[in-house]
């Protein structure tokens, strides 16, 4: 009485990100909660740090990664309160499907939906701080892409632990903010730099940076969250 | 592998955090029997069906099923056992069908689709299935439960108080559905507070109170 | 004996600390730049070097834990990040201290002091999740992993936070060359590292006690029980 033969690990990635997105697709109203919320701390930040052009132009790329930043710990937040509703992403574990097809189809799944609020939040950066795109488009894509990228690995990874702990809700962005700061740095350092022009050719270090980043974390979170979700 | 029992415990606590909820449990089951499990509120039948079914892992102690270990072969323990918890491994914004399709999908039957929905029409979710679950009720979603149960022929089926939130046409079906599987050879393990209901369907009774084995 | 030799670490440290502050205070010469206030170098590096080593062995540990559970190995985790995070905090204070007088400032984003603050921040989380986690197996898991990416993280902080510097001014620091106070400063890290080998073994101990306290099986539970022999339903 054997089950069918095992299916494979990118097939199962497949299955587990197209359900995700699904989900995200069923429950827009909540995605579309995020952009506001996204929306509504970059205008805060106009407030806060006052109407001074030349200032909010040069740290418009900080502004936007911080509202990103913020945004993300709500959609890693809400995307794990989903798996625990119902003890769902367990049931995925006993069906049985390999662990590491979760991590990499939820942590994609969360970097999706980053990089879809990155976009969205990308004309309302240059609406409110008058900045313009000095490099190309292209570049700009691959900046955000990639530091959402960083951003959801060890976010995915932590949001697992720390939705199972108690203070869940602090707990994630103590355990995940220190950690991503050389991403954080690498991306608003080079989306600055898309913006601004780069005179001194900084683009290529940033980039490594992020992709190295995204290469340990990936790494680390496929390996260590099957040992985070087993009990 | 034939000759193994069905689940083997040997000697097997587990704690949860300051709570043992099974201490020194030792206990052979042969394959292809079906055993009542008893006890009152608390007294671990759900954390013993957990370990079985390697949703968590004993903290002391030796358990086989089908003669695997569940320390280090959880994998092969997961294709051959199935369990039927409180908890229902579903997702609410999605519909009975797409989340019966993706469970067959991920344990890679083929026409999953079909598979699916001629499992939702033999539980009676038919009518039911575009529906997102968040409009289900609590009989509705065991009945989707037990059709997540049937996805894959398991040889060892974990039944955690099945007829809980069941009307009468679902208790039938239910009872149906356990002697069938009995019939197939699949050793059965249920949870029940209905012992009477319980002993019609078993040949085998095991009774706990307190995390530890005790006379009915 | 094991307990003689832990107090003597202490004992030991103690008097090298008495002889340290002579050598640091009055023995090593001033530095040509910053004078005397530069003195407080030989505590601040010290403190700083030892919480690396602190985070080190918390590391080792982790990754042990994750290959072969084991409650000493996950204790002394614990114990290493406590007493890491208590010479981190002081090492960050006595470089703010030093700051002020030097730079005029109390902080200057230096790489070396952002990076201690930012895995300051990042190991009190690791604290924090231990505390939140009331089941030890998880905790012990959990805890291994946060700490493993932390770890790794290390480097790659300290690269970025160079190249985020080198845009800007940089503080320079006085490079030791002098050997009188590179004396000094290795004579202070064994001082301060023996301090740290009493206080992590103490803590060990302390976690190790509550451990035991936490997973011992009640007396009623633990009798044991003999094979249970199938019993028949009907």
């Amino acid at each position: 009485m054997n089950g069918s033969p095992r299916i494979g690990l990118l097939r199962s990635l497949a299955l587990v990100l197209a359900k995700d997105i699904l989900i995200e697709w069923r429950t827009r109203a909540r995605l579309n909660a995020l952009v506001i919320f996204a929306f509504g701390t970059l205008l805060i930040f106009s407030f806060a740090l006052g109407p001074d052009t030349q200032l909010l132009q040069r740290n418009a790329g900080g502004y936007l990664w911080l509202a990103l930043l913020f945004a993300s710990l709500m959609a890693l937040g809400e995307s794990f309160r989903i798996e625990r509703e119902n003890s769902a992403l367990d049931g995925l574990r006993l069906l049985p499907v390999d662990p590491r097809a979760l991590f990499l189809g939820k942590a994609l799944g969360n970097a999706a939906v980053l990089v879809g609020l990155a976009f969205v939040l990308v004309p309302v950066m240059i609406g409110l701080f008058g900045v313009s795109i000095s490099l190309s488009f292209g570049l700009l894509a691959v900046t955000l892409v990639l530091g959402c990228l960083a951003i959801s690995a060890p976010g995915t990874l932590y949001s697992a632990v720390a939705s199972n702990a108690r203070a869940r809700d602090v707990l994630l962005p103590l355990l995940l903010f220190p950690l991503i700061i050389p991403a954080l740095l690498a991306a608003v350092k080079a989306t600055t730099v898309v913006l601004q022009g780069d005179p001194m050719s900084q683009l290529r270090s940033w980039f490594g940076l992020l992709a190295g980043f995204n290469l340990v974390y990936w790494g680390l979170g496929f390996a260590l969250f099957p040992l985070v979700i087993e009990e | 592998m034939e000759n193994h029992p069905a689940v083997e415990l040997r000697d097997v606590s587990k704690r949860f955090g300051a709570q043992w909820a099974l201490a020194r449990i030792s206990y052979s089951l042969p394959r292809g029997q079906s055993l009542l499990l008893t006890g009152p509120n608390g007294s671990g039948k759900t954390t013993l069906l957990r370990l079985i079914a390697t949703a968590s892992s004993p903290t002391l102690g030796e358990l086989r099923v089908l003669g695997l270990n569940v320390r280090d072969q959880r994998e092969e323990i997961r294709q051959q056992v199935a369990l039927l918890s409180h908890a229902s491994f579903i997702y609410e914004d999605l519909s009975a069908l797409q989340n019966l399709s993706l469970m067959s999908r991920l344990l890679g039957i083929k026409d999953s689709k079909q598979r699916a929905a001629s499992l939702l029409s033999e539980v009676g979710l038919a009518p039911h299935s575009p529906k997102p679950i968040r409009q289900f009720s609590a009989g509705m979603r065991k009945r989707l439960a037990i059709a997540r149960l049937l996805l894959k022929a398991p040889a060892v089926a974990l039944l955690d108080e099945p007829f809980a939130a069941l009307d009468p046409s679902g208790m039938g079906q239910m009872e149906r559905i356990i002697r069938q599987l009995i019939t197939q050879g699949t050793t059965v393990i249920l949870a029940t507070h209905q012992v009477e209901h319980g002993k019609t369907l078993c040949n085998l009774r095991l009774h706990l109170d307190s995390g530890r084995v005790a006379a009915p | 004996m094991a307990n003689r030799v832990r107090w003597a670490f202490l004992i030991v440290a103690l008097g090298m600390l008495v002889v340290g502050a002579y050598l640091a205070l009055a023995w090593a010469p001033p530095d040509r730049e910053m004078g005397d206030v530069q003195r407080i170098m030989y505590v601040h590096v010290p403190q700083l070097w030892m919480a690396l080593l602190a985070m080190t062995l918390n590391f080792a540990c982790s990754v042990i834990y994750l290959v072969r559970n084991s409650w000493k190995t996950d204790s002394l985790a614990e114990a290493s990040a406590e007493v890491g995070v208590v010479f981190g905090a002081v090492g960050i204070a006595l470089g703010s201290i030093w700051g002020r007088p030097t730079w005029g400032v109390w902080w200057a984003w230096d790489p070396r002091l952002t990076t201690a603050a930012i895995l300051l921040v990042a190991y009190c989380g690791y604290l924090a999740l231990r505390r939140f986690v009331d089941d030890p197996e998880r905790r012990a898991v959990w805890s291994a992993v946060t700490a493993i990416v932390a770890y790794v993280d290390v480097p790659l902080i300290w690269y970025s936070v160079q190249w985020w510097r080198s845009l800007h001014q940089v503080q320079s620091s006085p490079r030791t060359v002098d050997p009188q106070m590179v004396l000094v400063l290795r004579w202070q890290s064994f001082a301060f590292l023996s301090l740290m080998v009493f206080y992590v073994w103490t803590r060990y101990l302390i976690a190790m006690a509550t451990r035991r306290r936490e997973l011992a099986m009640p007396a009623e539970l633990s009798a044991p029980a003999p094979m249970q022999t199938s019993e028949v339903a009907r």
